[in-house]
């Protein structure tokens, strides 16, 4: 193979060794999750005997998506973390944007410590609180509740969703607000006017809600751990540890948790991506 | 220009916009931690019966030698943890940042997939990971002989000695596109103006990475470190679904958080105790809120941030 003719051996080097580097970390960063994909098309044999392999004709199985289907209630399970995630996420949405309105628009007194109290939360974790959660949840009969876990997940959302929607919110230009003033509309009608206009905010901060709500171990299992409101999670956490031994259904049991987020992260990779670095660059 | 006639009053639309996040954010989140800090000075009995107790759980924490090896190993154990975080997870994401941030389609494409481990579920990255170091399925052993390397395989997550290390670096493995997508942004942000001008002087790609681009991005050095610092201290879910809450093999994988919630909720033959575990959780408030200190005033204060 002849190198171009233009490129001097050292330019060559330097222009090859980021892409391989980056296609080996590239590998590691994918390999483990191909294999559960792979293998769980698979018989056990094949599971065992040829790991590597693509499923051909001849090892395809569905043997395990068989045994997930009639042993775990995995619908149900979608359907509680789709309701927790989703109604936290508008909760967290409406309400933060309405504070992070307040903050960023009204001179009040008191503007600059309740900014101050809000962004505590930034930095510690709501986990710690998890002893007088608990007493909470149980003096206000939500245990085992989603409503439980979509209060919990929209306070711990709220810092970080008013903290930089408020600083979205004072780019908004301050003639368009005045003008509506002028036009004699509401401070009410102004704030649905703004909102609008800080939508990429807003789509970005959804993202990164959604994610750790869905993800969320902790909660599920201490404050809704029946069988009833048990979020994918821990669903698939529980169901994992009791069929531990059986490759086929623990194979298509992950696959079937990981193909969900899989797709809506291929999806919205680079907004979500785009989102962080515009945010660094502003 | 903001409404100054306002400013003496507190006028109700303000009330309105404010009240439903300050009320939620306060029952749900200082509420309750403010009321479990204060239940670790209590001891609280069987029947759920309240009696302060100052610092006595914190001296048992301490020194009870029913609670105290189990602390301080957690807590040493999790320092650990948090150094294979900061001596392995940071540099590689700063080192796949730099080589992400020369910009072009396929980078793009490695950017997406290196990021991809990141938005899963810890659950189904343990549960990942557990097969493929399983040594009756055999994928790590046959990698490694692949190589020439297989006599390095061992059942690296049931040996005492070797099995946070382990776990540290699967988290590392799964968390390393946080570091790496926020080095990313800070040095996409760089201007070109400032890296061509070093270039004509005849610095090496090298030089201007440590001695430009690199003292430019420092503020994010410091955030990549505290969100490190902050994110590992309260670290459970991996632990807890690979090695459940016993924290196994004999303790060896123990962090603050699988402690604290052997400590509350109880396991095996051992209570739960509420007024123990509010304590456990107490403790890791306070490291938590010493590192966010430090870094607030010993790096943010003193690092310069430069408008680019």
């Amino acid at each position: 193979m002849k190198s171009p003719p233009f490129y001097r051996p050292q330019q060559i080097v330097e222009k090859s060794v980021p892409i391989i580097i980056l296609s080996i970390y590239s590998l590691i960063a994918l390999f483990p999750i191909v294999m559960v994909l792979m293998n769980s098309f698979k018989a056990k044999k094949a599971i065992f005997g040829a790991p590597f392999q693509f499923p051909s004709p001849e090892t395809f199985s569905l043997i395990g998506y068989e045994t997930v289907a009639q042993r775990a209630t995995f619908s149900a399970y979608f359907l509680n973390s789709g309701i927790v995630t989703f109604t936290a996420l508008i909760l967290t949405l409406l309400i933060g944007a309405m504070a992070a309105f307040a903050l960023a628009e009204y001179d009040f007194r008191g503007n600059a410590i309740v900014a101050l109290y809000l962004s505590i939360g930034i930095m510690i974790p709501i986990r710690l609180g998890t002893v007088g959660i608990l007493r909470l949840m149980v003096s206000l009969k939500l245990v085992n509740t989603l409503t439980g876990l979509i209060l919990i997940y929209t306070a711990q959302a709220l810092p970080l969703t008013i903290f930089i929607l408020s600083q979205f919110m004072r780019q908004v230009p301050k003639d368009l607000k005045d003008a509506a003033r002028i036009d004699g509309a509401s401070e009410y009608h102004i704030f649905w006017m703004v909102l609008p206009l800080v939508r990429p905010a807003l789509g970005a901060i959804g993202i990164f809600t959604m994610i750790p709500i869905w993800n969320d171990l902790w909660f599920p299992l201490i404050l809704a751990p029946s069988s009833k409101t048990a979020t994918v999670t821990l669903g698939v956490q529980q169901f994992l540890g009791q069929f531990v031994s059986d490759w086929n259904a623990v194979l298509s049991s992950l696959t079937l948790a990981m193909i969900p987020i899989l797709i809506l992260y291929i999806l919205f990779s680079r907004q979500m991506i785009r989102s962080i670095t515009a945010g660094a660059i502003k | 220009m903001r409404q100054r006639s306002q400013r003496r009053s507190f006028p109700t639309h303000v009330l309105v916009f404010l009240a439903p996040a300050v009320l939620l954010y306060s029952m749900f989140m200082v509420y309750p931690l403010i009321n479990s800090l204060r239940l670790s000075l209590f001891e609280i009995g069987a029947q759920n019966q309240m009696s302060f107790n100052g610092l006595q759980n914190y001296v048992k924490l301490f020194s009870d030698s029913n609670f105290a090896p189990f602390f301080w190993r957690a807590l040493k154990n999790n320092f650990v943890f948090f150094a294979v975080h900061m001596l392995v997870q940071n540099p590689i994401g700063l080192l796949l940042a730099a080589l992400l941030a020369e910009g072009g389609k396929i980078r793009n494409f490695f950017r997406t997939i290196i990021f991809m481990p990141t938005v899963l579920s810890v659950v189904i990255i343990g549960f990942i990971w557990q097969l493929i170091l399983n040594p009756l399925w055999g994928v790590a052993e046959s990698m490694l002989k692949a190589v020439h390397l297989g006599y390095l395989f061992g059942p690296w997550l049931g040996k005492p000695e070797s099995a946070l290390v382990t776990v540290s670096l699967i988290s590392v493995w799964q968390f390393v596109g946080i570091p790496m997508i926020l080095f990313y942004a800070a040095l996409i942000g760089i201007p070109d103006e400032l890296t061509e001008a070093a270039r004509v002087d005849g610095a090496t790609g090298w030089d201007i990475f440590w001695r430009v681009k690199f003292p430019l991005i420092l503020p994010t050095v410091g955030i990549v470190g505290i969100l490190t610092f902050v994110g590992n201290f309260n670290a459970f879910d991996l632990i807890y679904t690979m090695k459940g809450a016993n924290a196994g093999p004999d303790f060896s994988t123990d962090i603050m958080g699988t402690l604290f919630y052997r400590t509350f909720f109880g396991q095996q033959l051992q209570l739960g105790n509420p007024a123990m575990g509010a304590t456990v959780a107490a403790m890791m408030f306070l490291i938590i809120l010493t590192g966010v200190l430090l870094y607030m005033f010993l790096w943010a204060r003193r690092v310069q941030t430069y408008e680019m």
